[in-house]
């Protein structure tokens, strides 16, 4: 399998960030985060001032990779939602497109079932997006991913970061 | 999986430390953490166990600069080296844009070297990546302790190619920022190349 880039493009972020916008209003959340699966953090809306997105985005995948792996060793093939509740904040994680992670964070303003129903109701949309960044992501030589940042790398620029 | 964000105006690419148990991986990554200036590091975060030994991973999130004006961000990445941790390595690696391997230099972690190495490949390949057309670097750490096997040896047992090999001693702080400037510039120069 050939190594590819995930790119986001700004039209992308916007989609995403009107789906989870209405989320996060619809689900009475604090925030709404979307993940890649690999840590990456894509978009985010709520309140988020106080959330340090890089670091969340990677413990979020993987607390879902472990989850995963737990749910192989079961027998079941995936557990698509994962569920932590504290005295104050809890979190519903849940994959996408079997790609992304939709993280929402809520308080007693919210209640899980809530949540839970928001969500599903929001996953197809989102799923979509994801599956179509995905996709060109994946296939080379896409026009719209012509003249990205790294396409006229030169040493010069490598250089420059070390300095 | 590098992933460029055109909203963000940023690309980052994932790097994993990898190696035997007690090697210097979380090491190499506290030496970058203390020796980064603060707006160019975001938090390290350790997922370890009572004794301090890595249990799942060390994240630690650091930026170098703008390219084309895209910030340019990588996130550095341990796994647990004990063997029984291997569910765990494996996911690690999902994504990854470029390994450091950092070998234990002592004549008697020889064997858990290679082993290491051999997992790393395994590894490698579920996630659908091959060790020889990956990033990779060596790093040959603890030179400075006694019973040390030499350079030639050490980088015979876990090349695959014409990889760079340094020296450390992670301790220190020696070899530590040669080791990832060599991998960080190898993995630029293969996005350049996709």
């Amino acid at each position: 399998m050939a190594r590819t880039s995930l790119v986001i493009l700004e039209q992308d972020y916007e989609r995403f960030v009107a789906i989870l916008d209405r989320l996060c209003a619809d689900a009475n959340a604090r925030f709404v985060f979307l993940l890649d699966k690999n840590g990456q953090h894509i978009a985010s809306v709520g309140d988020t001032a106080s959330v340090d997105p890089t670091s969340l985005a990677s413990l979020a995948a993987g607390s879902v990779a472990a989850t995963e792996g737990l749910a192989g060793l079961v027998g079941e093939q995936v557990f698509t939602t994962l569920f932590h509740e504290g005295p104050d904040e809890s979190l519903h994680l849940s994959t996408v497109a079997e790609k992304a992670i939709v993280l929402v964070s809520f308080d007693e303003r919210s209640s899980l079932g809530l949540v839970r129903l928001r969500v599903q109701q929001s996953t197809p949309t989102l799923a979509e997006v994801v599956e179509e960044v995905t996709r060109r992501s994946d296939t080379p030589g896409q026009e719209v991913l012509s003249g990205t940042p790294l396409d006229d790398l030169t040493d010069a620029d490598i250089d420059r970061l070390f300095s | 999986m590098t992933f460029i964000n055109y909203a963000a105006r940023e690309i980052n690419c994932k790097i994993v430390y990898y190696g035997p148990g007690l090697g210097g991986k979380t090491t190499n990554i506290q030496w970058i953490h203390e020796k980064t200036r603060q707006e160019a590091k975001g938090r390290l975060i350790s997922l370890a166990t009572e004794t301090d030994r890595t249990l799942f991973f060390d994240f630690l999130p650091i930026e170098l600069g703008t390219i084309r004006g895209f910030r340019t961000r990588f996130h550095l990445y341990t796994v647990p080296g004990q063997v029984f941790y291997d569910a765990s390595r494996k996911l690690i690696l999902k994504g990854v844009d470029g390994v450091v391997f950092v070998a234990d230099s002592q004549e008697m972690r020889r064997d858990a070297n290679v082993e290491s190495v051999q997992n790393l490949k395994t590894n490698l390949r579920d996630n659908g990546h091959d060790l020889g057309t990956l990033p990779y670097i060596l790093q040959l750490n603890k030179r400075d302790l006694p019973s040390v096997l030499t350079v030639e040896q050490l980088v015979g047992d876990m090349r695959v190619g014409n990889e760079q090999a340094f020296e450390a001693v992670a301790t220190k702080g020696i070899g530590v920022f040669d080791t990832l400037k060599a991998i960080i510039r190898l993995v630029l120069n293969d996005l350049r190349r996709r």
